[in-house]
């Protein structure tokens, strides 16, 4: 199964590729074929276009046979979390609010990848308007994870996380505001980054989170990870809150940093709640790190324990602003009941959103509400500055930090039914984006229930390039990116 | 200090409008109480002389030139239009 | 009962010409066929994002400083949250705390005595200008309303002057006032027709002699300066008469109709609106520093009241020319050019000319002054004609005519049409003037103990025995020298 096509890696892929032992729509075949054949099992899509993608893979396929020089991505079957904008095709954010909606515009990283040849491949599932840990809040369907298929693939990019694993897509993008990536590509035993805040643009993201929301790759390695990100990165005139940064070839990166490096482990990360297998795992990887040299020190968060509470108060109120606009007015679900305009929000919200929607919208409004934004909100944003610093004075000292992803490897479909239980799963990959941090999840180990482990690299604003050598090694020392689901 | 397990949940519907049943209420009041008062744990933090972070770095002036681009057409911004007319959307007559 | 005073505030709204809208590069204007000026930002498609306009943060700053405001050094943007149809994300960008600029004044000039006397001028505080974004337009049919969002998103310049008003006159004139100074500063064309300039009345009642604001009514729909100054007038009236009745003042939203004179409450909401702001994490804040400013400030026209402060001094010109000067910036440069030419002394005939004669040509042409065949040089020379007795008033008047037709420059004019006054017979001319002198002793006396305006008592009488053909400096010359003798 390791042997097969639509497991294999951009890099490896794009070699074949380029020497013409192997075609895109060849390629392309494949991941449609494996799509099909195990979509009834991880329903890890939302829709997908078979005529497009293989028109697509055959343009690739001309630009090489013209002689074209093509980038590594040229003809590589990618899909995206249904929450990035395509141009003519379905975006939903796994939401009956936006159910028929069809883009009239790309997202930003979607030209991007446009440009770079790859082949966009599918509209991958998510939990509703991004907001969820296991994929269980999409209103179109629940994605399972492919190593258990009664477990969740996590979330919200289950879909995103799923695919890949499953070998439905060869890489992936996806969107984290509090872990939205990395969580599930831990549960899933794939490979997620979060970029620094502002590295990617946001224009053609659907917004949860403003100032926490970016957009990541999933993918088998970190190697093809760091293919993808280069594809993404940088400035944005449409995005105010794109970052001016100086892009490196995070590629050619890996292999000019070999460390050692310092690393840091935050002993608030380390505590109760998390699992006995999942401890041992993460700790078997920082005694990689101390064998290659690399300094290991533990540090302290002091501010750790307000990351949840300072998370679900910004982002749930940055949420229900940004989900005003789904109203039914000039687009999305309209209700066919309402007698007046007033009664015609109310009703189209009240059909078109799901629960857990709803129930961050409503917290959301009341944090901003008139005599509680200074208790909520205000405060939220002041402690989210010392959280900020509590990393930044970690990184005098130290390159990068070493943590779980997820406090337990994932857990079964239906299990959390109580919201708060849920927001638990986030305690380790939310610090990241409160702190505006590059984040990634890699694959460190198997329980022994089967589910995979992931292990997190929490790495210095902009320093993407050092964080993807950091993984790199671990990764290459081990043979978990090796592993597959057996579907 | 705020009240924390009393959300007003028909105040908040009301802002937010968005209908909820009667069944929703009363869940998302129990629910959403007991995460208000998780969340109150951040009253404990010192937060003096600190500012509070609109956005993760400090960035100012980000603008763009005053040139008009092409938008888009009549067509294509009322494509996905739940209902329309001579070119507009259309709603329930709303009364000033 | 105590006298009672009103208390009034303005809000008003300025649409900044642009190329492009507030937040997103598509383009702006008025009268465009239905949602052709819209992009996913202006739509609020999901995934988009706002992108400040650079002119637009120019354009503000530049009303800023003519109007004397600070200019924050640090200003940001907020969301406002509530939902409207017209208003595509169910939040305005805005700014709530932190504008752009703070205080400021405009001068008004009050109705004088008559009209041909300067009324009081006074300075009305104001307590803030800021960015925001416009909202689209609804119509409203018997059944449905139907929506254009190509207004919305253009950028609008809020300017909320002090509780401070104190009367339905001063709005008219303030309205006026910074519609002037807008205008001038080439901000915004401010055609209320078209909406580009609106204005919101807060109006309130309270004893004279007391501090505090009385419940405040605020009043919209007023569709034109003079509506602003009768839906005022007359909310004002309704105060004063519901108190002296005992009823109580409500604090409500009134709509005023400018042809019926009359005003009617708006369906009041259930709920007061909590706007929730808070600051927008999509856009980074605005610091503005003293080379930007200096920049600006090098672009700030004269404010009108200031040129007429200047045209007083300066050219001694009376109030009747220089309250026409005052409101037409492109009039006062096309003066003051024509004065350059003309010579400083002769800038009262100059601005006789101009705002008498040129301005009723322009008018009744209906073209702009910029087309006008008449230029400055024009005016020079026809002055200068008149001055040095060539041409005579009717003659001159004829001339007028002519140049505006055919441009033609009225030297050419006069020697064609063989319009040049006869030359002057000095000694019937000397006997006129002794004969006027001799019929009014009661001027000579006033004139000989220094009263220099009663020599204009004798021209009348000699003007009427040359039938109108005497060369009136030459009768100055010789009047002054009888004068001077006897």
């Amino acid at each position: 199964m390791a042997d097969e096509l639509y497991f294999q890696t951009i890099a490896s892929l794009a070699e074949r590729l380029g020497a013409k032992g192997l075609s895109s729509v060849e390629l392309t075949k494949a991941v449609i074929a494996r799509t099909q054949a195990v979509e009834s099992q991880i329903c890890a899509f939302n829709s997908f276009d078979v005529d497009d993608a293989l028109a697509q893979a055959a343009t690739s396929d001309a630009r090489r046979e013209a002689g074209e020089v093509l980038g590594p991505l040229d003809g590589i079957p990618v899909g995206l979390k249904d929450v990035i904008a395509v141009e003519n095709q379905p975006l939903t954010a796994s939401s009956k609010m936006l159910a028929d909606f069809v883009s009239p515009y790309d997202a930003t990283v979607t030209q991007n990848l446009k440009k770079a040849g790859a082949v966009l491949w599918g509209r991958l599932n998510l939990d509703e308007f991004a907001m969820g840990s296991s994929t269980e809040n999409s209103a179109t369907k629940k994605t399972t994870n492919p190593w258990d298929r009664t477990c969740v693939p996590g979330g919200s990019s289950g879909g995103s996380a799923a695919a890949v694993s499953a070998g439905q897509a060869i890489a992936s993008l996806g969107s984290d505001t509090g872990g939205s990536i990395r969580q599930p590509a831990a549960f899933c035993g794939v490979v997620g980054m979060k970029p620094t805040y502002g590295l990617v643009s946001r224009y053609g993201l659907i917004a949860f989170a403003s100032s926490l929301d970016q957009i990541g790759p999933f993918a088998h390695t970190v190697e093809d990870a760091a293919i993808m990100l280069q594809s993404i990165a940088g400035h944005d005139v449409k995005d105010s809150t794109s970052y001016r940064a100086d892009i490196p070839d995070y590629r050619a990166e890996l292999s000019q940093r070999k460390g050692p490096w310092k690393l840091g482990i935050p002993k608030e990360y380390f505590g109760e709640g998390l699992d006995p297998e999942v401890n041992a795992a993460v700790e078997k990887a920082i005694a990689y790190y101390r064998e290659q040299g690399c300094e290991i020190k533990e540090v302290s968060m002091p501010h750790t324990k307000y990351c949840l509470d300072a998370y679900y108060v910004i982002a749930t109120a940055e949420a229900s602003s940004n989900l005003s606009r789904y109203d039914g007015i000039r687009y999305g679900h309209r209700s066919k009941d309402a007698k007046d305009v007033e009664d015609l929000y109310f009703k189209s919200r009240g059909e078109g959103f799901g629960e857990e929607v709803k129930r961050r919208i409503m917290l959301g409004t009341y944090v901003l509400s008139s005599g509680y934004y200074d208790a909520y909100y205000l405060r939220a944003q002041k402690v989210r500055t010392l959280i900020r610093q509590d990393f930044l004075k970690a990184y005098e000292e130290v390159d990068a930090l070493i943590t779980p992803t997820s406090p337990t490897p994932a857990f079964k479909l239906g299990a959390k039914a109580d919201p708060l239980a849920l927001y638990l799963c986030d305690i380790y990959t939310i610090g990241a984006n409160l702190a505006g941090l590059p984040g990634i999840s890699l694959p460190c180990g198997f329980a022994s229930s089967g589910l995979p482990i992931g292990l997190q690299l929490i790495g210095q604003p902009f320093e993407e390039a050092n964080l993807l050598s950091i993984a790199h090694s671990y990764e290459q020392a081990h043979e978990w990116r090796n592993a597959h689901p057996q579907i | 200090m705020a009240n924390h397990n009393d959300i007003d949940i028909d105040r908040v519907a009301q802002l937010a409008r968005v209908e909820l049943t009667a069944e929703e209420k009363a869940k998302f009041s129990r629910q959403l109480g007991d995460v208000l008062h998780h969340i109150t744990q951040l009253e404990q933090v010192d937060v003096t002389g600190v500012e509070p972070s609109a956005h993760a770095y400090p960035m100012v002036n980000v603008w763009a030139d005053d040139v008009a681009q092409k938008g888009l057409s009549a067509e294509d911004a009322l494509r996905n239009a739940p209902a329309k007319r001579d070119n507009m959307i259309a709603v329930p007559k709303v009364v000033e | 009962m105590s006298q009672y005073e009103a208390v009034i505030g303005l809000e008003v709204h300025v649409q900044i010409r642009t190329q492009s809208k507030m937040f997103t590069r598509v383009g702006t204007g008025y009268g465009h066929p239905e949602n052709t000026l819209t992009d996913p930002v202006v739509l609020a498609l999901p995934g988009t994002l706002p992108v400040l306009n650079k002119a637009a943060l120019d354009a503000i700053i530049k009303t800023g400083l003519m109007l004397g405001c600070e200019i924050a050094s640090v200003c940001k943007w907020d969301r406002k949250n509530y939902f409207y149809p017209d208003s595509p994300k169910n939040y305005q960008i805005t700014q709530f705390d932190q504008p752009i600029c703070i205080g400021g004044g405009v001068e008004i000039e009050l109705p004088g005595s008559a009209r041909n006397v300067m009324g009081e001028h006074k300075i009305i505080p104001l307590t803030r200008i800021h960015l925001e974004e416009d909202v689209g337009k609804l119509n409203h049919g018997s059944h449905e309303s139907l929506v254009d969002y190509n207004r919305a998103g253009t950028p609008l310049m809020e300017i909320v002057t002090d509780p401070a008003l104190e009367s339905a006159d001063e709005a008219y004139a303030f309205l006026t006032a910074i519609r002037a100074a807008i205008v001038q500063g080439g901000i915004s064309d401010c055609d209320m027709e078209k909406g580009q300039l609106r204005c919101d009345a807060n109006i309130s009642i309270r004893p004279v002699g007391t501090t505090e604001l009385g419940t405040k009514v605020e009043l919209k729909n007023l569709n034109s300066i003079s509506y602003v100054r009768d839906g005022i007038a007359h909310e004002i009236k309704r105060q004063l008469s519901l108190t002296a009745s005992g009823g109580e003042i409500v604090q409500e939203t009134r709509d005023y109709d400018g042809t019926t004179g009359a005003s009617q409450s708006l369906r009041s909401k259930e709920m007061a609106h909590d706007y929730r702001y808070f600051p927008d994490p999509d856009l980074m804040p605005v610091e503005v520093d003293e080379t930007w400013k200096n920049r600006i400030e090098a672009t700030c026209p004269e404010m009108p009241f200031d040129r007429q402060r200047r045209f007083f001094e300066t050219y001694e010109l009376p109030y009747t020319i220089t309250s026409v000067l005052v409101w037409d910036r492109p009039l006062a440069e096309y003066f003051e050019e024509t004065v350059k030419l003309a010579g400083v002394a002769r800038a009262q005939l100059v601005g006789n000319w101009i705002v008498n004669d040129l301005l009723r040509e322009v008018g009744a042409a209906k073209i702009d002054l910029a087309d006008s065949k008449i230029r400055p040089a024009h005016i020079a020379e026809l002055v200068e004609l008149i001055e040095t007795g060539t041409l005579l008033n009717n003659a001159a008047r004829e001339v007028f005519a002519d140049m505006f037709q055919s441009g033609e420059m009225p030297g050419a004019i006069v020697k064609s049409k063989g319009l040049a006054a006869e030359p002057t017979d000095t000694a019937e001319l000397e006997q006129w003037c002794r004969d006027s002198i001799a019929t009014n002793d009661k001027a000579k006396a006033e004139f000989q103990g220094g009263k220099g305006s009663a020599i204009n008592a004798f021209k009348g009488p000699v003007m009427k025995a040359s039938r109108g053909k005497a060369n009136p400096k030459l009768v100055d010359e010789t009047l002054r020298r009888l004068l001077a003798e006897s």
